[in-house]
């Protein structure tokens, strides 16, 4: 399941979320890395506590046309808090993650996590956990990959019209292409 | 500004997905055919029109501090709505595009929209704002859908117009990129002139 969420079903390069932030803070592998920090950490919090939510208030109370709303609160209070709480506890890390945080909220990779597992483990805490940070494992993976390339990318001609983001996303389409060859892996 | 420029403004020139690049997700995720398309089209412009209406009523009560979040109930209401709507009336749509519509919450146009047009202009200046936007948003994502089905299937609106199975890899991941970096291109080149 672990290599299946990391590589086959790449959760950027193949199942198209979290396109944003791949396409704007891949500039450089140093904030890359921040950013896929702080979503793993927000993507395995938010994901723990709408399973919770889900499992013991939503469903017992029938409430489950509610779940897009209540979601996108938690994790909008969710990174709020931990924001507060980083700035208190760690300034060091709080320093680190600090400007990437308030953009997780309009990530959609990290609503679309926490509605996916809802949806494949409807049951299992635990699994729905696993599987949202080996999809944030998956995202650190494709973005600091394609920053690097970025960076590379600096170094080269690239036609006018090309320029920017029209050349990134091609570039990312080779490397879900590349991605393509896990397919049969798991 | 006048009134017809606010309204055609987001179907070319500040289109929200080929020129300003917002919005990729959706745009990458549910363009496999022309259908999918058109579909997550006409529901992300019925929740801008909404949320675009209510926001722009609601200016003046909502604090300023609190507004972001806000909007996001506003636009998760809306979202919920367009989601139920779906299932009930056209339950094919609702497993083809699948947890792309409630992911309309966190599509960058709405909340972008709600805070750099509803939030300081009229009723009917952020309603026709809205309109603009959302045919914008269904233009561009109706062109790669058309593109993309066209070469990975061979067919239109799921009619077969050439014989054959089609280039399979326009269906899959790296067509989406390829194809949606390219119209980007063709754009800007049109634009220019």
């Amino acid at each position: 399941m672990i290599i299946g969420a990391v590589l086959v079903n790449n959760i950027i390069l193949a199942q198209f979320l979290g396109i944003c932030p791949f396409l704007g803070v891949s500039n450089k592998v140093g904030t890359a890395l921040g950013m896929s920090a702080a979503v793993l950490f927000v993507m395995a919090l938010a994901t723990l506590v709408t399973t919770v939510v889900n499992l013991y208030v939503l469903i017992p109370m029938d409430l489950l046309f509610l779940q897009t709303i209540s979601f996108i609160l938690i994790i909008a209070a969710l990174v709020q808090m931990v924001e507060i709480i980083l700035k208190k506890v760690s300034p060091g890390l709080y320093q680190a993650l600090g400007i990437y945080l308030p953009l997780i909220t309009t990530n959609c990779a990290v609503l679309g996590v926490a509605i996916l597992v809802t949806q494949q483990f409807p049951d299992s805490i635990l699994d729905s956990v696993l599987y949202a940070v080996s999809c944030a494992l998956g995202f650190m993976l494709a973005i600091t990959i394609f920053a690097g390339l970025r960076e590379q990318l600096e170094l080269v001609e690239v036609p006018k019209g090309m320029q920017g983001v029209p050349i990134a996303l091609i570039m990312a389409g080779i490397l879900a292409l590349a991605f393509m060859g896990f397919a049969n892996l798991v | 500004m006048n009134k017809l420029k606010i309204l055609t403004n987001g179907f070319i020139k500040e289109n929200p997905t080929l020129v300003l690049v917002l919005g990729t997700c959706p745009t990458l995720a549910v363009t496999t055919s022309l259908t999918n398309a058109l579909g997550m089209g006409l529901a992300t412009t019925f929740v801008l029109i909404m949320s675009n209406l209510l926001i722009s009523m609601l200016k003046s009560l909502i604090p300023d501090k609190v507004r972001i979040a806000a909007y996001i109930i506003v636009i998760a209401t809306f979202v919920s709505i367009v989601d139920l709507l779906i299932q009930a009336y056209v339950p094919v749509l609702a497993s083809s595009l699948g947890i792309f519509i409630p992911l309309i919450v966190v599509n960058c146009i709405v909340l972008g929209r709600a805070e750099a047009f509803a939030s300081k202009n009229s009723v009917f200046d952020s309603l026709l704002d809205g309109i603009g936007m959302g045919v914008g948003f269904t233009i561009a994502l109706s062109i790669i859908g058309f593109i993309r089905e066209l070469l990975g299937a061979f067919s239109i609106l799921g009619q077969k117009i050439i014989p054959g199975d089609g280039i399979l890899m326009f269906v899959l991941a790296p067509g989406a990129f390829f194809v949606f970096g390219f119209t980007i291109a063709l754009v800007r080149r049109l634009q220019k002139k």
